[in-house]
């Protein structure tokens, strides 16, 4: 499994929890039209995710973040440098 | 996408909430009779729903200062600070927020929301971290968007959790900015001070305090919670409104670091914009010197606001943790609370809906102020209210 993958498998498992839409889940979902998710509950699972991997992740970098598979990528550029 | 066709989703929602007049959104107020008392419809209310703590918007003071620039000075100054704005009462009234604080600088703003915007969106820019409060008010965070600056969110009260974040930015922490509010405007709750402050010096970095609900309301003096706290020391910048205890509109930040005084220079939200007219200037002037000189005011907001607490407590109500000038009480779904907001207006109490996103936890609530203003006949008919529609919230009368 490719880090990128494990990142992934571990946000689904937060999606799972936090997505009120209850929408297919999956890496190239929407956040917010496909899940239901609103700007804050997409802030609230950064936090979860800033401690799973103890990194920090600006608020700001999701305004180009719309699925989960683009937010892996973020967490794995923030981890890698 | 046509210009508007992303509203639709926010207009469908609120037409399918707002079906009976009057509308909990904006609701048209149509007489103020008093800082407690008003009309709307047909429906003689008590303000239980405003952030008039002190109850200074109709003091007689403060209208007479008020009435006196109007003549003096004019409607409005027709220009920015740095411009033909500057009068000499914005001037005063900076000098007279510095004594009032203890702190060599303050710099007066239009607005409160242009306060946070004009001081952290000038402080910290690109390459910089602010650290704030997951419960922080849009101002803060839209100041943050106009700085560019890296946003690090932590759990709402949470100093454990700051401190963990805090622990993550290594160097970057010289050039951060940790903001946390004193009273928080939805559930009413206070930041634990102390504790961000033992936080703050052990990792460094800077402390906004936003002090909008708490000045004139808390502290020996009405400084705000640091006072209260005995932290002012550790408190880098305050910023404030006086749309709230003070009774008019505008803002304001201070600071024991005297080079806040620069900050004017390079603020957009300062510069780009007309400063406060002289009446208001001349009543927040006043407002302050009440706030300073009679703490009775104080007193009586907060033997109103632990009445009202144990009342809406006895009653049943799931409330925010702490009694103070706002109580919230939670509610299940947005739908009973927007009946339930109805029912109050029916009962002659007018109170804040809120629905989420705009609520902590993304639960739907009605936000009762109180004010030194209201009487005790006032808090105990407000309670009445709650105690005679409590039935309607049970399980089984959810709509
Ligand atoms: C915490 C906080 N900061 C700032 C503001 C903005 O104040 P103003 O109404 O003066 O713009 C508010 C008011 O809503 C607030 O609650």
């Amino acid at each position: 499994m490719t880090r990128h993958e494990q990142i992934l498998d571990c946000l689904m498992v937060h999606l799972e929890r936090l997505s009120p839409k209850g929408g297919k889940l999956h890496a190239d979902a929407d956040l917010a039209n496909e899940l239901g998710l609103d700007s804050v509950n997409v802030m609230d699972l950064l936090l979860e995710v800033e401690d799973e991997f103890d990194i920090s992740v600006p608020v700001n970098v999701i305004a180009d973040i719309h699925t989960p598979r683009q937010l892996a990528s973020a967490i794995e550029k923030i981890e890698a440098a | 996408m046509a210009l508007f066709d992303k509203f639709k989703k926010l207009a469908d929602a609120r037409a399918a909430l707002m079906a009976t007049e009057p509308c909990p959104l904006g609701t048209r107020i149509d007489e103020v009779f008093s800082p407690t008392q008003g009309r709307i419809g047909d429906q003689e209310v008590i303000l239980a729903g405003t952030n008039n703590y002190l109850g200074l918007t109709f003091n007689s003071d403060c209208i007479a200062a008020a009435h006196h620039a109007l003549d003096a000075e004019g409607s409005g100054t027709t220009g920015s600070r740095l411009a033909n704005g500057n009068y000499s009462g914005h001037q005063a009234l900076e000098i007279e927020l510095a004594r009032f604080f203890e702190r060599p600088s303050a710099i007066v703003f239009s607005t409160g929301y242009m306060a946070n915007l004009g001081l952290i969106g000038t402080l910290v820019g690109p390459g910089d971290t602010v650290v704030l409060d997951a419960d922080c008010h849009a101002s803060i965070y839209d100041a943050c968007r106009l700085a560019g600056v890296d946003v690090i969110r932590f759990r709402h009260n949470d100093p454990r959790d700051l401190d963990k974040r805090l622990g993550r930015l290594g160097d970057k922490i010289d050039s951060t900015l940790i903001i946390v509010e004193g009273i928080y405007s939805m559930l009413g709750d206070r930041a634990p001070l102390k504790e961000i402050v033992a936080v703050k010096r052990q990792h460094g970095g800077y402390l906004v305090v936003d002090e909008a609900h708490s000045m004139g309301v808390m502290g020996e003096h009405g400084r705000g919670l640091a006072e209260a706290e005995g932290v002012e020391a550790d408190v880098d910048f305050v910023v404030g409104t006086f749309s709230k205890s003070l009774g008019a509109i505008g803002g304001f930040a201070v600071s024991h670091h005297r080079e806040l005084d620069t900050v004017r220079l390079a603020s957009r939200p300062y510069i780009f914009t007309a400063s406060p007219s002289p009446a208001t200037i001349a009543s927040v002037r006043v407002a302050l010197d009440i706030v300073a000189n009679r703490p009775a005011l104080r007193h009586q907001l907060w033997s109103n606001a632990e009445r009202l607490y144990a009342g809406l407590a006895h009653a049943g109500y799931e409330l925010g943790p702490q009694s103070g000038p706002v109580t919230a009480a939670l509610l299940d779904s947005p739908q009973q609370a927007v009946a339930f907001w109805h029912a109050l207006l029916e009962h002659g109490v007018y109170v804040n809906l809120v629905l989420p996103p705009a609520t902590p936890g993304g639960r739907a609530l009605v936000r009762v102020s109180v004010s030194a203003a209201h009487d005790t006949t006032q808090i105990d008919r407000i309670i009445e209210a709650f105690t005679t529609l409590k039935p309607m919230l049970s399980s089984s009368a959810k709509p």
